[in-house]
């Protein structure tokens, strides 16, 4: 596959750039809308729940931070990554491309969009008045599984959406569902100790814990902490791998 | 071996199946009992081969499953039966004008076609110019390609394509676009490209043009082969049946008294495979 890769390097940076230049077209801000929307939403979710909730956990705009950061990375990589298949039907249907290269280019621009919003968050971290220690350098784990797991994500979902158009909208009611249930605006520190436990099968907020561990709290998870996101990892691209795999050939017929 | 060798390929196409018609007209369908999976064949035991600076044309009326046996010939396709074999690079011109981008302007969207066509960045950085000029697109680089003609659409497509080089070149109506000046430009640098070695499949309605430029022909009807071969007979055979002065029956009988045709082809093909079988 890596050596594929490398054949279709012009194409991939090719596909990355196109595919830059169709999110920013005609927006007056351009890039700076990937920073500034995210920020916003932060802020309004800050207000709304220190102020009319009454929330007042320390440092909470950085908790509150590290869920929106990883769980919008999340959404953006595998919303944009539903529609790589039936959005580039006009190409693969004509010329003989891997499917897989759509997908991945635009995983690149979602994780370009993750490193600009990655560099604002340790800003706010460092004004909120946060020690950078050395097991700052631990967060590129979540972030390459994170990565890996949004590109298996994403090849599930745009093979399901060929096949089932009803997907999309599925998909956004479970990700509104996702987003209350992976703790970004609240701890689970209130519930007893069998709810915990079933937070930890829920991936995003296996990624979520892993930043506020190592910024909030300066710990490092356990090894096992390490293995259960390695394995959500695994399965999910292992799956997405299999379904491209297997439905390469078939995808045509049906775009 | 021939550069390129499809033997008894079928294509079948399903429709009407859960895929296809989504999750409510399934269900809909199962409880009026009236869920059926259709199955169509485009293309149905398709046999020929070819050497080395062949050119095959393609004949036959709309929807006789040209285009879908071009899509398995170029890789783009997996045949439901049967294989192909090719040796070599392979360049598909299939319908040209689809696949750009109206928003990338000129100039991206040709960088992105030769990306697809598996060209070098190096190569496009040095031929872009060359592209434009052929096109004669110079004062247009920097527009959105929405803005521009569909004719001046299909002649970038044809500039960016026609450079290829390969062993294999399949070519599915392109010699027909832009107006008259530039069809007769485009025409001659096919001819150089055919010249040049390069073996090629061309699917054409004018009759004229196949008689020009092949050295073989394939008769597809409803994705059956009917004849393949010999150029002169099999087109006049065709213009006759389309003329309806014959029917599809009388020809296939004038074509097997000849032996020229399917039958011939399946003999030979037959042997090919033993030979295999020695080899391997």
């Amino acid at each position: 596959m890596l050596k594929k890769l490398k054949q279709n390097q012009f194409l991939f940076t090719e596909l990355v750039k196109r595919d830059f230049k169709q999110k920013y077209k005609r927006t007056l801000l351009g890039m700076g809308w990937s920073i500034l929307s995210p920020l916003l939403q932060l802020l309004v979710m800050t207000v709304v729940f220190t102020r009319f909730f009454g929330q007042n956990t320390p440092h909470y705009m950085i908790f509150i931070f590290c869920g929106t950061l990883v769980f919008s990375f999340f959404i953006e990589a595998t919303n944009g990554g539903m529609e790589t298949i039936m959005g580039n039907a006009g190409i693969f249907t004509k010329v003989n491309v891997p499917k897989y290269l759509f997908l991945l280019s635009r995983n690149i621009q979602s994780l370009i969009n993750f490193g600009l919003i990655l560099i604002v968050f340790f800003i706010f971290v460092a004004f909120d008045g946060i020690a950078f220690t050395w097991k700052f350098i631990c967060l590129l784990y979540p972030i390459c599984c994170l990565i890996l797991f949004n590109i298996g994500v994403g090849m599930i979902l745009s093979a399901l959406f060929v096949f089932f158009r009803d997907t999309q909208y599925l998909y956004g009611i479970f990700t509104q569902l996702l987003g209350y249930m992976s703790a970004v605006f609240y701890s689970i520190d209130v519930y007893s100790v069998k709810v915990q436990y079933a937070f930890l099968l829920n991936p995003i907020y296996l990624f979520i814990r892993y930043f506020r561990k190592i910024v909030l709290d300066a710990t490092i998870p356990t090894v096992w902490f390490h293995l259960l996101m390695a394995a959500d990892v695994v399965i999910v691209l292992g799956l997405g791998c299999w379904i491209y795999k297997k439905y390469n050939t078939k995808f045509l017929y049906y775009v | 071996m021939s550069i390129l060798e499809v033997n008894n390929v079928s294509i079948r196409y399903i429709t009407g199946d859960f895929r296809d018609i989504g999750f409510k007209e399934y269900i809909l369908r199962r409880i009026t009992r009236n869920y059926h999976v259709q199955e169509f064949w485009a293309d149905r035991h398709i046999s020929f081969s070819l050497e080395e600076g062949e050119m095959l044309g393609i004949i036959g009326s709309n929807g006789a499953g040209k285009s879908t046996l071009l899509k398995v010939v170029s890789g783009i396709m997996e045949p439901t039966e049967g294989y192909v074999r090719r040796k070599g690079n392979i360049a598909a011109l299939l319908e040209l004008g689809s696949g750009f981008d109206g928003d990338l302007t000129v100039k991206e969207n040709t960088y992105l076609r030769g990306a697809m066509l598996g060209y070098t960045r190096k190569f496009m950085d040095e031929t872009y110019e060359k592209i434009i000029e052929f096109a004669e697109l110079e004062e247009f680089q920097d527009r959105p390609f929405k803005q521009l003609s569909s004719g001046m659409k299909s002649r970038l497509a044809f500039s960016i394509a026609s450079l290829v080089q390969p062993d294999i070149l399949i070519l599915d109506e392109v010699l027909s676009v832009g107006d008259g000046a530039f069809c007769k430009k485009s025409e001659a640098k096919m001819l150089e490209i055919i010249n040049g070695g390069a073996t090629t499949i061309l699917v054409s309605h004018s009759l004229g043009q196949v008689r020009e430029l092949c050295t073989k022909v394939l008769w597809l009807e409803r994705g059956e082969q009917i004849a393949v071969g010999d150029k002169e007979m099999i087109c006049d055979l065709y213009q006759q049946y389309l003329d309806k002065t014959i029917t599809l029956e009388e020809a296939r009988e004038k074509l097997n008294s000849r032996s020229v045709g399917t039958t011939g082809l399946e003999e030979r093909t037959g042997n090919d495979k033993q030979e295999d079988r020695h080899t391997s």
